[in-house]
């Protein structure tokens, strides 16, 4: 383990029941980049993104987060600080529907924080500012936004600690093609300036071609390829080649190397 | 653990320097936001520099209250120039820097006395609305049932037998038990006070009519109420939230036939047959404090029972059943399609469609008291 490294998890066996969901998976992703994961529907991606946020039991193997084995340290105080240290963005947004925008992106500060009100109210209001939420839109309800809306005040409370890594499930789905584009620029300068590692899970080739550092396909509960988009592009995985060489691949690698 | 953030002016000229240090992040936003306040407060209008080369951590937290110095120096004319800000943290206080141009306007203050006058004003006139939603359900229902009648074979038979199993059968155990304890507690508080004045044979009479007019009846109606009703709400209610009710429109379909209408008539069917077994095990709970606490043998009760009570007093228990089913029913379908985007509101509507039922249940069962006494019933 190096300090290079944000996520190693390795061997990872997950099941339900007699099905083994994960069979032996390995990743590893590095700090500060963004790494992508695809997979067909059901081939166990957010399997793999919600056992290592721990929201899922795993049968074997080791998940090591921003240093921390989360796998067999049971110490709830050692899991506290290193959930304070992530975000998640949920594929539906799960904003609290209670609260208001505001208050949703309030909410782990008002936990995790001694904030004045003046501070906090500000921190909110410039993280807000910064995913590109309009001010008319912070004292609304989530129930009263948009779906590119939501996904961003998720991601704003996604952020709202200042986090080392951010996971993100699905970010840019559901959303039209202009806000899907919009969300990946967005994503990419918070990287940038925030410093930040992001894994996400994806189905968008555009986000794999123009903000993925890294990608890694997982079939048949196995990780079958790992690397860069050329390394994609050449793989001989039949999932792999129906994915990146198929038409809809290569409509946009042809607009994509135009504008290049 | 980092250094404690802090700000000092250090001697120099020309103007105000200050000097940062330490981890001017999240975890130390408090303590940075006094020392921010501090430097803020003694203000001239000097133009002052920020020597950042110490400052071991930076975050979002720490730019922004960066960005509130200068910004707060700036509206009293004061320049500020940030210097030796390390290469990586740039971008972010650039961020930072840009954020929050426009600040929004904070909504007004409200008088308080106008804003309860208001908020009594919307709940009385919530009321004539809940109404009107219950009235509107009910004739949604009465067509729904037209419909159904002209053409038979579009009843939902499979639902409503689903519902049925729901509603009546798996209800049976717990509606037995709290009947019989209720019927138990009544014959022994009778025999009780009558005791004192000589009646205990009255027992019986009061036991029998109360139970079969009243009681078995009102106990049930509360407990399906609260037990189904509010299942009724939340199922309709989810289902709204997640768009399925709208897709059932896109489709040709009429929520309230395929809904509402298998779930009523179940409820009908299951809330009467309920009453029924209900006021049965209440008989049976009284009769049996009768014998072990009144000393009442069971032939002398049953005896007594045939005497008290005609059928009459059966009836007319009976008749409320599929009434109060019907309220309890139309309450919960028309408070479950109330329900808006949010987890609150489904949890709101299902308190209210238990609330308003048994309040409904109760008032239809004055309205029925003073019909059947007018009738001689």
């Amino acid at each position: 383990m190096t300090a290079e490294t944000a996520i190693d998890v390795r061997d990872l066996v997950v099941g339900f029941g007699d099905k083994t969901v994960l069979d032996h998976v390995s990743v590893a992703v590095k700090r500060g980049e963004i790494f992508g994961f695809v997979g067909g529907s059901g081939s166990g991606k957010s399997v793999l993104l919600r056992s290592i946020i721990g929201l899922l039991p795993i049968r074997g193997g080791n998940i090591e987060v921003l240093g921390q084995d989360l796998t067999r340290d049971k110490d709830e105080d050692v899991h506290r600080a290193i959930e304070r240290r992530w975000g998640v963005l949920f594929q539906q947004g799960a904003l609290f529907s209670s609260l208001t925008v505001l208050q949703n992106v309030q909410f782990p500060m008002r936990e995790y924080l001694t904030l004045s009100k003046r501070l906090m109210r500000e921190m909110a209001e410039a993280k807000l500012d910064m995913v590109g939420l309009k001010p008319d839109d912070w004292n609304k309800l989530p129930s009263e936004l948009s779906g590119g809306m939501v996904k961003r005040v998720a991601l704003a409370r996604a952020l709202a600690l200042d986090p080392e890594l951010v996971f993100l499930d699905e970010p840019t789905s559901g959303l039209d093609p202009i806000s899907a584009g919009e969300f990946d620029a967005l994503i990419r300068t918070l990287q940038r300036t925030l410093e930040l590692t992001v894994f996400m899970i994806t189905h968008d080739l555009e986000s794999l071609y123009t903000v993925c550092d890294r990608i890694g396909v997982l079939a048949g509960g196995k990780v079958v390829a790992l690397g860069t988009i050329e390394t994609m592009l050449h793989s001989e995985h039949p999932w792999v080649k129906s994915y990146f060489r198929g038409k809809r691949a290569d409509v946009l690698a042809r607009r994509l190397a135009q504008e290049a | 653990m980092s250094a404690k953030p802090s700000l000092s002016v250090t001697a120099g000229a020309p103007g105000l320097q200050y000097a940062a240090a330490g981890a001017w992040t999240a975890v130390h936003a408090n303590e940075l936001e006094a020392v921010i306040d501090g430097a803020a407060r003694d203000l001239g209008g000097e133009a002052a520099a920020i020597d950042m080369h110490r400052v071991e951590a930076f975050d979002t937290y720490g730019a922004w209250l960066l960005e509130r110095l200068v910004r707060e120096r700036k509206a009293h004319g004061g320049e500020t120039s940030i210097v030796a800000l390390p290469e990586h943290y740039r971008d972010l206080f650039a961020a930072m820097d840009e954020a929050l141009i426009v600040r929004p306007q904070e909504p007004p203050q409200e008088n308080r006395i106008v804003s309860t006058i208001e908020k009594v004003g919307k709940a009385t006139a919530a009321v004539g609305d809940d109404l009107k939603a219950i009235v509107n359900m009910l004739g949604a229902i009465g067509a729904a049932t037209g419909t159904m009648l002209k053409r038979p074979s579009t009843f939902r038979l499979t639902s409503a037998v689903h519902h049925l199993d729901r509603v009546g059968l798996q209800a049976v155990p717990i509606i037995l038990l709290i009947t019989f304890l209720i019927g138990g507690i009544i014959a022994q508080q009778g025999f009780f006070h009558f005791r004192k004045f000589g009646a205990e044979t009255y027992v019986v009479d009061m036991l029998g009519i109360l139970i079969l007019r009243e009681i078995g009846v009102l106990i049930v109606s509360i407990m399906v109420a609260g037990r189904s009703g509010s299942s009724y709400t939340a199922e309709l209610g989810s289902m709204k939230m997640r768009e399925e009710i709208d897709a059932l429109r896109t489709m040709g379909l009429d929520p309230i036939s395929v809904l509402v209408l298998p779930r009523v008539f179940a409820l009908i069917i299951a809330l009467t047959f309920l009453t029924f077994i209900g006021s049965m095990s209440a008989l049976f709970g009284g009769g049996l404090v009768a014998w072990f606490y009144g000393g009442m043998a069971p032939d002398i009760f049953i005896m007594r029972l045939k005497e008290a009570i005609s059928i009459t007093h059966f009836k007319v228990g009976m008749i409320k059943a599929p009434f109060m089913a019907l309220v309890i029913g139309v309450v919960a379908c028309a408070q479950g399609f109330a329900v808006k985007g949010s987890a609150e509101s489904l949890g709101l509507q299902t308190t209210a469609s238990v609330v308003k039922a048994i309040f409904l249940v109760i008032v239809l069962d004055g309205l029925f008291a003073v019909f059947f006494a007018s009738i001689d019933m």
